[in-house]
């Protein structure tokens, strides 16, 4: 039986993947999918929590499943967003999005 | 009679109004017109005079006309604030034709009419308009404000007609106050004239004057309608005067002044309103400097209306004035104050038109003088000879004045003449200014007999009447009957009245003699002329009244008088003490006052003639050297002007320029209002400098101006690089992790 740390230990590798690569990465999709790998840890948290410590009810599932609908349309938005972005400034870089700087 | 009661009091009603409509209707739409204007004016008028005329001559078949329920009477309720509980009746207006009224619709509306068709060629109808006239000064072509005299004459009208057809002494009073409004714009009618000399006397100060002088008179006169109302509950005259209970009440009731009843205190009163509107000394200033206005507003004042008003209220208050009064007794207070004043102001004016220069200002004080005359004659019981003298007076006094008019317009005429054939136009106005010539000045004339024949004979026919010229003209026959009314009652009064007749016939002559005999003594006397076509009206005018001037005299022959006593009966007589309660006696035949009447007459007119017969240009005044210093006390009015001005005119300037506006005005409220506003200002600088600016806007400047320091410290945070705002959210986040989870931090 794989213990309940063994799966926290991957989702949080997993989130330090996603972060590295919100926080490293230029290209504007690779962020969002840095993102998604963030999310998807947590799912994997939600759900391993949920099986090894209240399987009873299902809460744990649940909320997964919510999470991954966000994702979805995170992902959607997101997307929509850059393609518009790239439309109008031909770029998908993130530092080339500075309209909101000072 | 030939009209119906019915019909009679309505056509009374009618009287006064045309003059009122035309004043109306030329204000509001013919002011364009000159030629409507002066047609509504003059037609209207006819209108009035023909109803009067209508109204005056049934009057003439009325039986027992005036007594008891024999007059034209009809009032209707006006001011309902009568009360029972204090014995006064509600104010009615009305209208009333008693034989005194009946008198003054003789003269008044024909009058009037004749002084309204003498204006149109007065102010030069049917010339062009002159270029260099302006308005509001006396004019060489068409008097460029023509159609305002018209609608301000009709108003004058108005209030005479209305002043002597009322019934009640308020409607009297109402009518008064409107001729004194009218006398005050007509007066200062020339108002934008003004003369080189700065003490010459100006139509706008005249009209001043003329107002204020005449509303001290006009002040008593209210108390004494107000007092009169309060005592005998009615102002109607006919309750009054024709009510021996009520004048016997008011003749013994005390009065608020000890020793005097309420009839004295009323009458005296009365009276003084009558000093101011007539002219009497002392209030007589304002009539001489009356004469700034055009010529026939002057006639309109001095014969036909506003003077004849006062002694007409006086004539028509009779019965009240003299009420406690008997034949031959003491006379009363107010009788007594006019005997004094009249005879006093007939003497007084009398000498001092004796030196005076201009034309028409001799003239004024003869009205004074012969005002005099009335107020004396009614003053020692004369009614009927008052009335008289009042009519015959206002005719021969307006034709006086329409010829004295005729002769300044026919001198101005050719002085403009001889200015034209000596300067080319366009020096005219230059030359004008420089060389004021004086048409009215009687030294500058001579000789006019010739230049004006029909102003000539009619205005002597005026002069004699006024002189009072044995048995052809009118004034020797109502002045005639003072003096003998006098001679019987109180031979004091006889004797000043006697000198002033005197005067009068003197001073007369010495004004044809300067004016028309002889040579003339300037160029434009010689090339004076009547025969203009403007002349026309004028002298049509003068005409028809000196017919009256003569004619107005044989209505009132004394019954006794030798030779032609008789032939025509004594109508004056027997007409107007119609109104009276207690009608006097007629008087026995005398020779004394006849004679004196022919001498003094006569004797004026003779030495008039012969001190005057030779006079020459640049002669002193031969009245000068005999006189000495009189004549020049005479020649300044006895100074009365400056004394006045130094009583009265310069103590309210004072009071006005220094008193209250240095002292009070400026000092004290200004004063008080700068202090307020100073301690104001300064505790509003206080607030500003010392809590608004540092406190108030400081604080507000200072957290505008950190918020703007801190947003510019700031801003630098906002990169734009969203990746970089995720590290410092990672950072925080893990901060506040470790802050919340690890327990040794807490």
């Amino acid at each position: 039986m794989v213990p309940l740390s063994w799966y926290l230990v991957l989702a949080a590798a997993l989130f330090c993947v996603g972060l590295y690569g919100v926080l490293a990465r230029k290209n504007a999709v690779a962020i969002l999918m840095g993102i998604e790998l963030m999310l998807n840890a947590v799912n994997i948290n939600l759900v391993s929590f949920w099986h090894y410590l209240n399987p009873q009810v299902m809460a744990g599932q649940m909320f997964t499943i919510i999470v991954l609908t966000v994702a979805a349309s995170e992902a959607a938005v997101g997307l929509a967003l850059i393609i518009s972005i790239y439309r109008r400034r031909n770029s998908v870089i993130a530092e080339d999005m500075d309209l909101m700087k000072w | 009679m030939f009209l119906t009661p019915l019909v009679a009091q309505q056509l009374t009603w009618l009287i006064p109004l045309p003059p009122l409509l035309s004043f109306a209707l030329i204000v509001l739409f013919t002011n364009r017109s000159k030629l409507l204007s002066h047609t509504l004016a003059i037609g209207l008028m006819a209108v009035s005079w023909v109803i009067s005329w209508v109204v005056f001559f049934n009057t003439l078949t009325i039986t027992n006309f005036g007594g008891l329920a024999a007059v034209i009477q009809n009032a209707v309720p006006w001011l309902p604030f009568g009360s029972a509980a204090v014995g006064t009746q509600p104010l009615s207006m009305g209208v009333l034709v008693d034989p005194l009224t009946g008198l003054m619709l003789f003269f008044v509306p024909l009058a009037c009419l004749l002084i309204f068709i003498y204006s149109v060629g007065y102010s030069n109808f049917g010339l062009p308009r002159e270029a260099h006239d302006v308005p509001g000064t006396p004019p060489h072509g068409v008097e460029p404000l023509y159609s305002r005299f018209f609608a301000y004459l009709s108003l004058f009208a108005f209030g005479m007609l209305l002043l002597v057809v009322a019934d009640n002494l308020l409607l009297l009073f109402v009518g008064w106050e409107i001729m004194g409004l009218c006398s005050y714009l007509l007066i200062g009618f020339w108002y934008a004239r003004n003369y080189a000399d700065p003490k010459q006397i100006t139509p706008r100060q005249a009209a001043v004057k003329a107002f204020m002088t005449t509303r001290v008179g006009d002040m008593f006169m209210m108390l004494g309608i107000v007092y009169l109302y309060s005592q005998a509950g009615t102002l109607s005259f006919r309750d009054i005067l024709y009510n021996r209970d009520v004048l016997a009440h008011l003749a013994s009731a005390p009065s608020i002044i000890v020793g005097l009843t309420v009839s004295h205190v009323v009458g005296l009163l009365l009276f003084a309103g009558t000093v101011g509107k007539s002219a009497q000394f002392p209030l007589h200033v304002w009539l001489p400097d009356a004469m700034e206005g055009p010529t026939p507003v002057s006639a309109m004042i001095h014969a036909a209306t506003m003077v004849s008003a006062g002694v007409y209220a006086m004539i028509r208050m009779f019965p009240l004035l003299s009420a406690g009064w008997v034949p031959g007794g003491a006379l009363t207070p107010p009788m007594l104050a006019m005997a004094i004043i009249g005879s006093f102001t007939a003497l007084f004016a009398a000498t001092i038109a004796m030196t005076q220069s201009d034309i028409k200002k001799v003239l004024a004080y003869s009205t004074i003088s012969q005002l005099g005359f009335m107020i004396a004659s009614l003053g020692i019981g004369a009614y009927v000879a008052a009335a008289f003298h009042l009519v015959t007076h206002a005719f021969f006094k307006a034709l006086l004045f329409l010829g004295s008019g005729s002769v300044i317009h026919g001198v101005e005429h050719g002085h403009h003449e001889t200015e034209h054939s000596a300067a080319p136009a366009a020096e005219h106005g230059a030359e004008h200014a420089a060389a004021p010539f004086d048409p009215q000045n009687m030294f500058n004339m001579g000789g006019l007999a010739k230049r004006m024949p029909l102003t000539y004979w009619t205005f002597v026919i005026g002069g004699f009447a006024l002189a009072g010229f044995p048995l052809v003209t009118a004034g020797f026959w109502s002045k005639d009957e003072i003096l003998a009314e006098s001679f019987a009652h109180a031979p004091a009064v006889f004797i000043v009245l006697g000198l002033a007749a005197l005067m009068t016939a003197f001073y007369t002559m010495r004004q044809i003699s300067l004016t028309f005999l002889g040579q003339p003594r300037s160029p434009a006397v010689e090339h004076a002329t009547e025969h203009e076509p403007i002349f026309r009206p004028m002298l049509l005018a003068l005409v028809v009244l000196s017919f009256f001037a003569v004619a107005a005299g044989w209505v009132g022959i004394p019954e006794h008088f030798p030779v032609i006593g008789g032939l025509v009966p004594n109508w004056i007589e027997s007409y107007s003490v119609g109104g009276l309660l207690e009608r006097p006696e007629a008087l026995a035949f005398s020779y004394w006052p006849l004679l004196t009447s022919l001498v003094v007459a006569l004797g004026g007119l003779l030495l008039g003639w012969w001190v005057y017969r030779g006079y020459q240009l640049g002669q002193a005044d031969p009245l000068e050297a005999p006189l000495g210093p009189l004549y020049t006390l005479l020649r300044n009015k006895y100074y009365f002007d400056e004394l006045y001005d130094f009583l009265f005119v310069r103590p309210v300037y004072w009071i006005a320029e220094t008193f209250v506006s240095v002292w009070i005005d400026k000092g004290v409220i200004d004063g008080t209002l700068h202090l307020i506003g100073r301690a104001a200002l300064r505790l509003g600088d206080i607030f500003r400098n010392d809590f608004d600016l540092p406190v108030v806007n400081g604080f507000g400047d200072l957290v505008g101006k950190s918020v703007n320091r801190f947003g510019r410290t700031f801003r630098v945070i906002q990169t734009g690089k969203v990746q970089q705002y995720l590290l410092v959210l990672m950072a925080i986040i893990v901060v506040l992790g470790a802050v919340l989870l690890l327990p040794g931090l807490r």
